[in-house]
């Protein structure tokens, strides 16, 4: 160790006397002013705080509103007011009560007992006694403001769905709970604040949302402000375009209600959603007025789950829509080109079992072509089975089933493609032959989204390009500063062949324009010229339905999918609908496809 | 190893001192949180009463435990536990809790901590002994002051990501106050000037609008009359009602109305103020002071240049804080999140000052043995 190798104790006995001094200013000045606010201004202040006389007002902001593509409002803002009362102001606390009683039309003891039992810190704060009260009701309480000492009126703005269209992609509002607050997502939130729960309006919180404002003001005794000190302006939210197209939208609500089921709309050519639609629909009014917690168990717990978002949540086999990668997966295999045919008898013989063609009397003779258009179960059967399942999952997860599309609100469904890893892996048994064959017409463990098969459909039309579906067009502030434009997003090609393509391409417009097809009679038009492939998927095996009542017939029909575009060259609009439970594709889902098509194709 | 004569040299004023501090501080915060509606329910305030007391016994555990090692092992592992600290300064920007906005507290088991209080130390420890190498009586040359200068800078650059301006000022402050202590050159000291004074334009430039605002309110809290400049309102007024003899021990209406904010941690000096007055504020200053004084009287004591310049910083820490906390409340100052030392409701900042105590004792005991 250096002791004073290299300075002696006069340097530091130096230094250390002028920190001394420092500390001494520096104390002086603290004590200083510590005179100064308390003895020389100590009077002022002491009555200031005896006065308790400033207080802290929070401003809201306005939310964003939402708009479709063309600039319809969807949802704006109405504003809305509430009664509140500071128990401390309202003196004297019974006249207050008896007044305001028969204003609110609450009976006086039950008021009475309420804001009696208002204590502590709650008691220099609002409580609120009642929400969006009458116009009448609220002059009649304006007018005798001054006998109502410590009654204040809020207006708080609050959400008004104009359209009701298109409820489960705009979603709702709700209080932001306990998990959220201490997520790091919502930092300058608080308690009782309104957050978007589901949609748009959670997906686009940040945006929506605006800032909030404040001011500080000066009250008297009786809780009335004096006078503004001063004052932050809160600021409006951001305004959202959704890509949707409320015409559209609205026609295909009208087309799919009374069912259930879910239809996706969308631009082939840069996946923006032109109608997103969940069959049932719940009343986002509902979520505006507050529900009673027996309301809100009822609307979880029904049975026909109108809160799910069934084109991006609800999970369904194919059924025959995957016809079309296991086209794909076998011409592309080289199992077959466009010249093989298959004989169909009406059934296919594998081992002991006789795995049925829906057409009991089976296709005849069947290329690719008519197996796609006539969707020929006994060709799929033949070419699956020499596929085998992990190629035909190949081929599922390269057209982006299985696999989440990162549409951005809620929370997305993956589906499930099966692989033989995966059965292995999930039930520890290996894979059977067998189930191959039911995977090659879209049975068994396969699952899709009603928004997987529409940007299916969309990469088959647009020559392989699979599109990110996106549902906002634009965010614009309220001075009209755009501040988010989307971009079309590519999350992957199909690489096929062109001639693959083709020869599907061919298929699916033969499905609908050629007699034999299964959507001719159901879904051809004269002028409009449309491709697609219906689908029927099973919900339960053929042996155990036939077992079953009427009643649980009803409840366990088939699927009925038809997914399409329009028009075959140049194409303008891809549509997926899924009706549950609507028997046939045909004749369950191919008619609201379209018409939905022909009204977009009119209009533009 | 242990010797007689640390018990005969041990500094118990200092301790005695320190101790009424402690006390003086329990009463105020007492007040703080049980007489406060903004904690509506007595459990919190119990749970907040407790667990201070239980904070400050462990803060007075550690400062024990650290007497029975030498300091001068601090000059050894100084680096070792600068580094350390930086790990943990990392660790908080990736795994870090949320509180309020800002990322100061790890989670360890059921305890959080803020490692930026233990980097304080750390850092003075680091520079003393790098200056404790090179003090001569010219003053230290330019080139010498670059290794303080980015010893000091990396736990800021971290501290400010919290983000957290009160600590990362107070590291800087620390740092200048102890290189000021050992003496620069006239002609470094011009340069270094200088370059600050260049340098502030430079920075406002690259700054973002919100950035700017920021640094707007913080200098004239008026800008933001919802935050801060709301509280300096309240502030003021609650010290400025407490005149000469106070309300009395739980008798402050503005914390009583919760009109404070935090008036448990940053702003209890204004609820002991209004509560005590002028004279028990002026006892409580001069209890800082006296405190203060003593450090720089173990600092002239100390024969061991580490020594001498460690209770130096070691008084810097003490003092900036409790000159920007009390300047703060008062509107001297920006506000900025400074607790006050042993007074402040937070576990991380008791245990940091008394460590900082403990090493105050520690080379005061110490200061005639030679090794």
């Amino acid at each position: 160790m250096n002791y004073f190798k290299t300075v002696d104790n006069d340097f530091f006995r130096q230094r250390l006397s002028s920190l001394f001094i420092a500390i001494l200013i520096f104390f002086t000045i603290l004590i200083s002013r510590l005179f100064y606010l308390q003895i020389i201004d100590g009077n002022e202040y002491y009555i200031k705080s005896e006065n308790n006389c400033f207080r802290l007002q929070k401003i809201p902001p306005h939310r964003g509103l939402i708009f479709d593509i063309n600039g319809e409002l969807l949802v704006d803002n109405r504003p809305s007011f509430e009664i509140s009362i500071t128990p401390k102001d309202a003196r004297p606390l019974r006249k207050v009560v008896s007044k305001l009683s028969g204003l609110l039309d609450i009976p006086e003891d039950i008021l009475y007992e309420k804001v009696k039992s208002i204590k502590g810190i709650a008691a220099f704060k609002p409580t609120l006694l009642k929400k969006d009260i009458s116009r009448d009701c609220l002059a009649a309480i304006e007018v005798n403001k001054y006998d109502l000492p410590g009654v204040n009126i809020n207006v708080i703005s609050q959400r008004h769905y104009i359209k009701k269209n298109a409820v489960h992609l705009i979603g709702y509002l709700g209080e932001i709970n306990s998990t959220e607050l201490s997520s790091d997502k919502y930092l300058d939130y608080r308690k009782g604040d309104l957050i978007g729960k589901f949609g748009v309006e959670k997906a686009y919180e940040k945006f929506l949302r605006g800032k909030w404002g404040g001011k500080q003001v000066e009250i008297d005794v009786t809780g009335q402000v004096l006078r503004i000190l001063n004052i932050v302006k809160s600021q409006p939210g951001d305004n959202l375009f959704l890509t949707i197209d409320d015409k559209i939208q609205a026609k295909a609500e009208e087309l799919i209600s009374g069912k259930k089921g879910a239809i996706v709309v969308m631009d082939p050519n840069n996946g923006l959603i032109i109608a997103l639609v969940s069959s049932p629909v719940f009343d986002p009014d509902l979520f505006i007025e507050g529900m009673s917690r027996k309301e809100w168990n009822n609307l979880v717990t029904d049975k026909n789950r109108p809160l799910q978002n069934r084109a991006i949540q609800g999970e369904y086999p194919p059924g025959s829509v995957y016809k079309i990668v296991t086209a794909m997966a076998a011409l592309e295999e080289k199992i077959i080109d466009e010249t093989n045919t298959v004989d169909c008898p009406g059934y296919y013989k594998f081992g002991i079992r006789r795995f049925k063609c829906w057409k009991g009397g089976g296709h005849g003779i069947v290329n690719i072509n008519k197996a796609i258009s006539e969707s020929c179960d006994v060709f799929f059967y033949h070419v699956g089975q020499q596929l085998g399942v992990d190629r035909i999952a190949k081929y599922a997860k390269m057209c982006g089933l299985g696999k989440k599309t990162g549409i951005l609100i809620d929370r997305e469904s993956t589906g499930l493609i099966p692989t033989s890893h995966w059965k292995v892996w999930q039930t520890g048994e290996p894979w059977i032959k067998g189930e191959t064959l039911s995977i090659a017409i879209g049975q068994g463990y396969n699952l899709v989204t009603p928004l997987q098969c529409a940007v299916l459909i969309s990469a088959i039309a647009n020559g392989g390009i699979l599109y990110k579906p996106q549902v906002v067009d634009r965010i614009e502030t309220v001075e009209g500063k755009k501040v988010f434009q989307y971009k079309k997003e590519v999350m992957g090609n199909i690489n096929i062949s062109s001639k693959t393509l083709e020869i599907i391409r061919k298929g699916l417009w033969h499905a609908v324009n050629s007699e034999k097809g299964t959507a001719f009679w159901f879904a051809k038009m004269k002028d409009i010229d449309i491709s697609g492939k219906t689908g029927t998927s099973q919900v339960i095996s053929q042996k155990d339905f036939n077992k079953m009542t009427d009643e649980e017939k009803e409840r366990y029909k088939d699927h009925a999918w038809f997914v399409a575009y329009a028009p075959s060259k140049n194409c303008k609009i891809a549509v997926a609908v899924l009706i549950e439970h609507g028997e046939h594709g045909s004749s369950g889902a191919a008619p609201i496809a379209k018409e939905i098509i022909k009204l977009y194709l009119k209009s533009n | 190893m242990f010797d007689r004569r640390l018990v005969q040299y041990f500094d118990w004023g200092l301790l005695l001192f320190t101790i009424i501090l402690l006390i003086t501080g329990l009463f105020a915060l007492y007040s703080a949180v049980y007489n406060s509606v903004n904690i509506d329910s007595n459990n919190i305030s119990n749970l907040l009463f407790i667990k201070q007391i239980l904070w400050l016994s462990m803060g007075l555990l550690v400062m024990v435990i650290s007497l029975f090692f030498n300091y001068k092992l601090l000059d050894k592992f100084s680096f070792v536990i600068y580094f350390g600290c930086i790990i943990l300064l990392i660790l908080v920007l990736t795994h870090g809790k949320y509180v309020a906005g800002s990322r100061r507290w790890l989670l360890i088991g059921p305890v959080t901590f803020q490692p930026s209080e233990i980097a304080k130390i750390a850092v003075i420890l680091s520079i003393s002994r790098y200056y404790s190498r090179l003090i001569c009586e010219q003053g230290l040359s330019l080139k010498s002051l670059f290794i303080p200068f980015v010893i000091t800078i990396i736990p800021c650059v971290l501290i400010l990501k919290q983000p957290d301006l009160g600590t990362a000022l107070l590291i800087m402050l620390n740092t200048g106050s102890i290189t000021w202590f050992v003496k620069i050159k006239r002609k470094a000291l011009i340069v270094i000037i200088t370059i600050i004074a260049l340098s502030i334009p430079v920075c406002w430039l690259f700054l973002q609008d919100y950035q700017r605002e920021r640094i707007h309110a913080f200098i004239n809290p008026s800008r933001d009359p919802l935050g801060s400049g709301y509280h300096l309102i309240q502030s003021k007024i609650a010290i400025g009602s407490g005149k000469l003899t106070g309300k009395g021990f739980m008798k402050g209406t503005q914390n009583e109305l919760s009109f404070l904010p935090e008036q448990h941690t940053d702003f209890i000096f204004s609820v002991f103020a209004e509560e005590c007055g002028f004279v028990g504020s002026i006892f409580l200053i001069i209890l800082y002071v006296i405190i203060l004084f003593w450090g720089i009287s173990i600092s002239n004591g100390s024969r061991d240049v580490f020594g001498k310049i460690l209770s130096i910083g070691v008084c810097s820490m003490i003092f900036w804080q409790v000159f920007i906390n009390i300047g703060m409340v008062m509107g001297l100052m920006p506000v900025v999140g400074v607790p006050l030392p042993f007074v402040s409701y937070g576990g991380s900042s008791i245990v940091t000052t008394m460590l900082g105590i403990g090493i105050l004792l520690n080379i005061s005991m110490r200061r005639f043995m030679f090794d």
